[in-house]
């Protein structure tokens, strides 16, 4: 998997070096400072409102865009003239010929009629349907999660007690990846979203999680499982490089994301007691919540990038064949002009709230039904279950994922 | 109205199913978009439209 590479990198998670930053960011990188833990840094508004085609500077000295409007990201990500493979056209980088492959069976990283081969052979498994079936499994996760918790004296880290045990589970049974392993593939999987990971130990970790799954694949070869690996190794349509790929995303994909958002999502709503409140009030409020949530707290912090296949005009500003452009998914969700009603606000009664938070066009986020089964049953749970919950610090000394592709909590201690 | 689905585009996300589950679902194999009513009820015409925004492949086209 290739890192993408915000325009600047922190390397610790404290609060004072994003106030550091603010002053040493060279014009022309992506905003990184937060003034609040649940806004995307402010410059987006300003982003927005004068310059929604902006130049930018990415660490290596390459020259991109920065596009950070509702409108303009869902046509960066719809649109064929712009490509998922990063870096094949990268201007500064090794191009054409010289780049880098990404590896087999990494199909964000994809274009059409590639790409459709894979999302074709996983969709199935992703549907509605398939996602409301799943749920009573989901709830039993849950449940035996909250159980043991409970069974705690409290105060617990949520993140390690439920928020990433739960979607970590399920993706496990899900694909046929043995939980107990999850020590090692959980380590792997954070080294390789963390930003400041260094080459060598990025490399490792990619190694070790290429060499554990390719394991897995060879062991439902000889021995036939019903779980998706399984499926997909029985199909005979990947080859065990392909099969191991799709296997490292998905597992990856599969916990990082949604544990964040349940952890980020609880601690969003301890510090909006009023929402809180209502949605312990009117359970039926939980869907819209989770696409409120999910559109205000957007985890993807530094946006999706593409790369111009063709001269590409876009508010004026000329795209060159082979620049990069970076698509702001979270501020795309904060833009006044695609939602009129106070989008900088948090409303889980707002009746209506279509986002970017799973991304647009053809890679959209295959899992996404599942993240929302895991959200709606993890939060209803866990507020049923622990109506006195609180923080157990003060919201400043909770350590922020600053330094990761997914945003969200390294910690969360929570007490009831 | 009337819906037009292009298969060949859809991928799967199901966002049509969540928008207006009266007129979309999902094949079982594969979760490429179904369309259960080709030319639903006036009536459902924000839903559909919502559907056909929503949907990231732009795999639907609503004809009023
Ligand atoms: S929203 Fe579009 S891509 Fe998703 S299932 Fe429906 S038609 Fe297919």
């Amino acid at each position: 998997m290739t890192k993408a590479q915000p325009a600047k990198s922190r390397t610790t998670t404290s609060r004072t070096t994003t106030s550091q930053t603010a002053k040493a960011r060279p014009t022309g990188t992506q905003p990184t400072v937060r003034s609040c833990p649940f806004d995307p840094p402010e410059e987006y508004r300003t982003l927005r409102e004068q310059e929604p085609v902006a130049p930018m500077t990415f660490p290596d000295g390459a020259a991109g865009w920065l596009v950070t409007r509702y409108d303009d990201v869902r046509t960066v990500l719809s649109d064929p003239r712009f490509s998922a493979k990063r870096g094949v056209l990268r201007p500064g980088g090794p191009e054409g010929d010289d780049a880098p492959a990404p590896p087999p069976g990494l199909f964000i990283m994809m274009d059409a009629p590639e790409h459709t081969r894979f999302r074709r052979l996983l969709t199935g498994q992703f549907t509605v349907r398939r996602m409301r079936q799943l749920t009573p499994v989901v709830e039993k996760i849950v449940a035996e999660q909250l159980d043991a918790m409970a069974a705690a004296e409290g105060p617990v880290d949520l993140v390690q007690a439920f928020a990433l045990p739960v979607p970590s589970l399920v993706i496990c049974e899900l694909l046929g990846v043995p939980y107990a392993d999850r020590e090692e593939f959980q380590r792997n999987s954070a080294t390789i979203v963390r930003l400041n990971s260094g080459p060598e130990e990025f490399r490792q970790a990619q190694q070790a999680m290429r060499g554990y799954l390719h394991q897995l694949v060879l062991a439902k070869r000889e021995n036939p499982t019903d779980d998706i690996l399984g499926e997909l190794v029985r199909s005979g349509e990947l080859t065990d490089e392909e099969l191991t790929g799709v296997g490292v995303l998905l597992l990856i994909a599969g916990h990082e994301t949604t544990a964040n958002m349940i952890a980020l999502s609880t601690m969003c709503l301890l510090q909006n007691p009023g929402q809180l409140a209502a949605l312990r009030a009117d359970p039926s409020l939980m869907d819209g919540a989770v696409e409120e949530l999910l559109r205000y707290l957007t985890i993807v912090q530094f946006g999706v990038r593409r790369t111009a296949l063709e001269d590409v005009e876009l508010h004026g500003r000329q795209i060159k064949e082979g620049s990069t452009v970076v698509a702001s998914l979270a501020s795309g969700n904060r833009d006044a002009a695609h939602l009129a009603d106070h989008p900088e606000r948090l409303d889980v009664e707002r009746p209506h709230s279509p986002h970017l938070a799973f991304g647009h066009g053809i890679h959209q986020c295959l899992g996404q039904q599942l993240a929302r089964a895991e959200m709606k049953a993890a939060l209803s749970a866990l507020l049923d279950r622990f109506p006195t919950l609180r923080l157990a610090l003060p919201v400043e000394e909770v350590p922020m994922r600053d330094d990761m592709l997914v945003y969200g909590v390294h910690e969360l201690p929570v007490t009831w | 109205m009337k819906i037009l689905i292009d298969e060949g585009k859809c991928v799967g996300a199901g966002a049509c199913v969540l928008a207006a589950a009266d007129v979309f679902d999902q094949r079982d194999e594969d979760g490429i978009v179904v369309l259960l009513d080709a030319v639903p009820p006036h009536e459902l015409l924000p839903q559909v439209k919502d559907a056909a925004a929503r949907c990231p492949a732009l795999a639907i086209e609503v004809v009023e």
